[in-house]
């Protein structure tokens, strides 16, 4: 079964991106533009492996993962929302800061081998042939990352939690004037993207590779970004463009090993996809781009 | 013991309200009353601090000082929410809308409680039908006309069954024609039993609608009285202090040669929720001020970008000036002709309100006053020429060292429209040259155009302010969903039948003609 | 009693100017509490990390040596900031500059003459300005963020790097090592002073920063950025094009990491590594920041940030201080001015809610 094992590879690889992306998502569709992920991504990796591996318990370290992801983005968030910082400059600030911290909190848990997660097995079910690993064979996170992008579309689409969202995303200053809490809203938004992209850290420790390495992301949270563009801010479509780059990601991997030239140039491929792909998307006319919120990106303070 | 004296306390009485910003004290011991029903106007000149007043009672703004009471009792009103729980709803000058929803989520936006979305689409459909404000729940906000908009910020309003409703400048946008139909409503709303704080600076509408009026000045109450009783010209004498200066010309009589000729002149939109220009063509004489009507959003902005030089026109030669085509230079390029364009906006176009006024005399200036040479500043020339500018049209700024952002609104138009009037361009295009603007600075303003105009230079002004354009211009052209309506002699037409135009009757017409 | 914030009307240029110093202050007071959180010696690493590299004449040297890269790049860097365009791929046009200087270096290896170093000098900067292009193009004709499309050629520029020396340029006597052949005398930079490593790199570095100082405050060019970086459609009304703006700036950008990338291997390095940067493309947005993109402030935020890299390495040596926690350092450095900057924008005060309606509701 050839291609299931592809199809298992190529979720498993999605399942980062995915949580990362949604997140970004979250936090864009409420106005806030948080270059930070890759940062957010690190610090949530490392901190659930050091969880999970001093306290045995994968289970916590998914929690502190996502903890984790969230205090980071809870330092994006007073920044730029109560102290008014750019948002660019801080969510690079946030990534260099996450780059540094990660290593510093991981350097004692470099090389330490984990189990990985346990894949739920229902008898009968996750051994039928094809289709049985893929739907009932997967660990829980990569569940946990389907439900959240099912969940955000119907919350962002069916909630009046999502209408106010939007409306903070769409016209700050009108949100305000109707008396919507701004500020709060984009600060939950916020933290929300960073726990959903701490929980694409620890996916990627404690289920993908599973290990700790200096700067294991390799531009993971970069790519996760340009996939929200991609999608153009809709959850399903992020969703699936987070599973086309999973693929891309296993073809690399697989084409090493077939064709006779250097492998670096198969590694590029992710990377030289994203900017193939936001040029396709950019160059469209501007109806594709519709959706991308009218404030994203904008400092907001109420008595500006 | 007011008791005794009035068996129904006011609906809302405000009392000694203060609100400082930094320098500028808004708001200065404000106090007055709104009685049930009475429809009460709060009249006063941008900067007078109606804005902020307005603000205080709908929760968005905390005043420093001073009490509220609502129905006799006082209150603290510290949200939008904790207003609208009291019973009062707002019309926001400029709306607060969402342009991406629909119409039904942006009602959703601004009610405490909506309910299901379903129910709330057939209130809506209810309520729109019962007070004539035909709407779609279902609509996109970008799709509807500004008329259209206002409807939907007070059926939003009207949902919450309304105790008080501030309408903020609700006119500014209108057609004449909307605006009878928004007073009919008004005035219903009043003989139900909802009072109505209208601002407005716009002395006949007070006079035709209001039963009282506040007059307020530089933050303070300087008088109130009943509109109805008052003349005009007493209250406009409250209302800015002094006697009104007002502009005067000496018309040109016989028209000079053409300057500006632009012709069949198309352009598709180029933003998500913008106009297309079809088949748009005048022609611009020396000495003449052209004067283009329009309710916003019709295709001002991208008229404006094609003639300014923002936009480059794929064929150049549908704009003509002084016989060259034009169309695929840029804003200096043109400048640089002798054709230059003043935008709508000045906080962060005609304006970088981060940088000092002589900086800011380099983004219109520099070819026109040569402020710049092998690409150096020279920065004593752009020094002088901002110091001559705050002299020649009393410009109030510390100096031509001080921010742009520091100026008020009215005193940086002034700047700006003075630094291309003293380039002496031979033609200028400009956009709403007195919008938020005081009246002694609109008089200058206008004064002055008349004086580039008298000089032999062609003008064409684009505004949503009618009565503006009536006063200012020689000939009239309205602008409707991109297309020009042919010029009128401005003394042959009636602010009615411009009205009609602007609401779209000449496209009705050709409609009709076609079929 | 309520805090109340407003903005202030105009940024204050003393606070300004003083908040970086604000923000080194605490961040080095954040650092004492993070050796102590390491279990170090708080006092003695931070003077092995502030003061010691300080105290030798080969310790400034290294100082200079470090500072070099980093103000050269933040210097174009912060040219393209101030006018909005976020080139953070500075990393990837330092490779790539690296890249271009070595093949002329390794073209020639077995020849000398005056003339391979500047052919060198002029490969690195065309070399960094061609990857810079890239962004630039695909910004001005799809308008792609070029934010991700540049730090998405960063990755692709280190694994180009690694293709050529796990491969085609590999040191054929080299024993197998990822590395090329060792650049000839005529292909390495000569030293400023003898018995260090000091090459006149940080000479270009001060000079380019003098220029851009120039290019700032006395013509069109630096106004021009100021305005498109302030306020896009002002910058359109006064006649700027924007995609002249945004070619301008990347290629200044890359053109100089590009420059910083020739120096780095025609100086201490002499031959192309896997890895030939510890990331001074990344560091030098810091020192930008930390600079106020004003070229003068970039070159004393240069020195400083530099001291951490040889400041971290001492304290590496003596105290066992963890080599990431430079990063930290330099991460933490960032943020505390990005929080101070605050300062500068806004007035902070405490003001007296209206007392009656407080007493009574």
């Amino acid at each position: 079964m050839i291609a299931t094992s592809i199809a298992m590879a190529v979720i498993a690889a999605a399942t980062p991106l995915l949580f990362a992306a949604i997140g970004e998502l979250v936090a864009e569709r409420a106005g806030v533009l948080n270059l930070g992920v890759e940062g957010m991504m690190l610090i949530g990796a490392v901190t659930s492996f050091a969880v999970t591996v001093t306290s045995g318990s994968w289970i916590l370290g998914i929690i502190a993962g996502a903890l984790a992801g969230s205090v980071m983005a809870l330092l994006f968030a007073v920044l730029t929302l109560s102290l008014m910082a750019n948002q660019v400059g801080t969510g690079l600030a946030l990534t260099l800061f996450g780059i540094g911290l990660s290593s510093l909190l991981g350097r004692s848990f470099v090389g330490i081998p984990l189990p990985g997660l346990p894949r739920l097995d229902i008898p009968g079910l996750s051994d039928l042939p094809g289709i049985g690993p893929l739907l009932f064979g997967q660990d829980i996170l990569v569940y946990l990352s389907v439900a959240l992008a099912a969940l955000v579309a119907w919350v962002l689409k069916r909630t009046r939690m999502g209408l106010m969202l939007r409306a903070a995303g769409e016209s700050a200053r009108s949100a305000h004037s109707l008396g919507l809490p701004v500020i709060g809203i984009r600060y939950g938004a916020t933290l929300f993207g960073g726990a959903a992209a701490g929980l694409g850290g620890a996916f990627l420790a404690l289920a993908y590779t599973p290990m700790w390495a200096e700067n294991m992301t390799a531009g993971r949270g970069w790519i996760a970004i340009a996939l929200v563009v991609f999608g153009s801010w809709r959850p399903w479509r992020v969703l699936a463009g987070a599973y086309l780059f999973g693929g891309v990601s296993i073809l690399q991997m697989h084409a090493q090993g077939v064709a006779d030239l250097p492998p670096q140039l198969f590694a590029m491929l992710p990377y030289a996809a994203t900017i193939i792909v936001l040029t396709v998307i950019s160059a469209g006319p501007w109806k594709a781009r519709l959706n991308a919120p009218a404030d994203l990106g904008k400092p907001f303070h109420p008595s500006l | 013991m007011s008791k005794i004296e009035v068996a129904q306390p006011p609906r809302l009485a405000v009392r000694n309200i203060s609100k400082r910003f930094q320098a500028v004290q808004a708001n200065d011991r404000i106090g007055f009353e709104v009685a049930p029903g009475q429809i009460h106007a709060l009249l006063g000149e941008n900067g007078a601090g109606k804005s902020t007043i307005v603000k205080i009672i709908y929760g968005i703004l905390q005043p420093d000082e001073g009490e509220i009471l609502w129905n006799g009792r006082l209150v603290r009103i510290d949200s939008p929410r904790a207003a609208r729980a009291l019973g009062i709803g707002m019309v926001f000058q400029h709306f607060s809308l969402f342009e991406a929803m629909t119409v039904a989520e942006n009602i959703a936006l601004g009610l405490n409680q909506s309910g299901g979305m379903k129910a709330l689409s057939r209130r809506i459909a209810e309520l729109s039908a019962s007070y004539g404000l035909a709407l779609d729940p279902d609509r996109d906000i970008h799709t509807l006309s500004v008329g259209e908009r206002q409807r939907v910020e007070i059926v939003r309003c009207l949902l919450q069954d309304p105790r008080l409703l501030i309408m903020d400048e609700p006119t500014s946008v209108l057609t004449p024609q909307e605006t009878r139909q928004l007073f009919e409503t008004l005035r219903r709303l009043a003989a139900e039993g909802c009072s109505i704080l209208y601002i407005s600076h716009k002395l006949y509408e007070l006079q035709e609608l209001c039963q009282h009026a506040t007059i307020l000045r530089g933050g303070r109450v300087v008088g109130s009285c009943d509109p109805a009783k008052e003349s005009a010209q007493s209250m406009a004498q409250l209302m800015i202090g002094g006697v009104p200066a007002t502009a005067s010309r000496q018309r040109n009589e016989a028209v000079g040669a053409p300057r500006l000729v632009v012709s069949g002149l198309n352009l598709p939109a180029d933003q998500p929720f913008g106009v297309t220009l079809k088949d748009v063509g005048f022609t611009l004489a020396a000495g003449e001020i052209l004067g283009i009507a329009g309710v916003s959003g019709n295709g001002q902005d991208e008229l404006m970008a094609a003639l300014s030089g923002e936009r480059l026109l794929p064929d150049a030669s549908r704009i003509q000036f002084d016989g060259q085509p034009v169309g695929k230079l840029d804003f200096e390029q043109r400048r640089a002709q002798g054709l230059y364009a003043v935008p709508e906006k000045r906080d962060g176009c005609t304006a970088v309100l981060g940088m000092s006024l002589a900086a800011n005399t380099l983004l219109s200036a520099r070819g026109g006053m040569a402020l710049s040479k092998h690409g150096l500043l020279r920065k004593s020339k752009a020094m002088a020429f901002a110091r001559r500018i705050i002299d020649a049209y009393g410009v109030k700024a510390d100096g031509p060292q001080a921010a742009a952002g520091t100026l008020s609104g009215g005193n940086l138009q002034k700047f700006v429209v003075g630094r291309d009037i003293l380039q002496n361009p031979k033609a200028l295009i400009i956009a709403q040259p007195t919008w938020g603007v005081d009246a002694g600075a609109a008089a200058a303003i206008h004064q002055a155009l008349f004086d580039l105009a008298r000089r032999g230079a062609g003008i064409v002004v684009i505004s949503q302010d009618l009565d503006e354009l009536l006063a200012l211009s020689d000939r009239l052209m309205v602008i409707h969903l991109g297309r020009l309506t042919p010029p009128m002699p401005t003394s042959d037409v009636s602010a009615e039948a411009i009205g009609l135009l602007m609401g779209g009757a000449a496209d009705a017409k050709g409609q009709t003609h076609a079929a | 009693m309520r805090l109340e914030i407003e903005p202030r009307r105009s940024v204050s240029p003393v606070l300004f100017y003083a908040t970086p110093l604000l923000a080194v202050v605490l961040t080095v007071a954040s650092g004492y509490v993070l050796f102590l959180a390491l279990g170090l010696d708080p006092s003695r690493t931070l003077y092995h990390f502030l003061v010691a590299p300080l105290l030798t004449g080969f310790g400034l040297a290294e100082l200079c040596l470090k500072a070099g890269p980093l103000v050269l790049i933040a210097t174009g860097l912060a040219l393209g900031f101030r006018a909005n365009v976020w080139n953070i791929g500075a990393e990837g046009q330092l490779i790539a500059g690296a890249i271009c200087s070595g093949g002329v270096a390794l073209a020639f290896w077995n020849e000398s003459g005056w003339w391979i170093l500047p052919l060198m000098t002029l490969a690195g900067a065309l070399g960094g300005m061609a990857y810079a292009a890239i962004p630039a193009f695909l910004k001005t004709r799809f308008d792609v963020n070029e934010i991700l499309s540049s730090l998405m050629l960063t990755y692709i520029a280190t694994l180009i790097l690694s293709i050529l020396v796990f491969g085609p340029w590999r040191d054929p006597d080299g024993l197998n090592f990822p590395e090329s052949r060792l650049f000839s005398e005529s292909a390495q930079l000569p030293l400023l002073i003898e018995g260090t490593r000091l090459h006149p790199g940080i000479l270009v570095a001060l000079g380019a920063a003098l220029l851009a100082w120039i290019l700032s405050a006395r013509t069109m060019t630096g106004f021009r950025l100021d305005v498109s970086g302030q306020a896009p459609e002002a910058a359109r009304f006064a006649g700027f094009s924007r995609n002249h703006t945004i070619w301008m700036t990347l290629l200044a950008g890359g053109g100089l990491a590009g420059l910083a990338g020739c120096f780095e291997i025609a100086g201490p390095i002499g031959q192309l590594l896997p890895q030939i940067s510890p990331g001074y493309g990344f560091t030098a947005i810091i020192v930008a920041f930390l600079g106020r993109l004003h070229p003068l402030g970039i070159i004393a935020a240069g020195f400083l940030v530099a001291l951490s890299y040889n400041g971290g390495e001492i304290a590496q040596v003596q105290d066992q201080l963890p080599a990431a926690a430079v990063g930290v350092f330099q991460g933490m450095l960032l943020f505390y001015l990005l929080a101070c900057d605050f300062l500068s924008r806004f007035h902070i005060r405490l003001r007296r809610a209206p007392a009656s309606a407080e007493k009574r509701s």
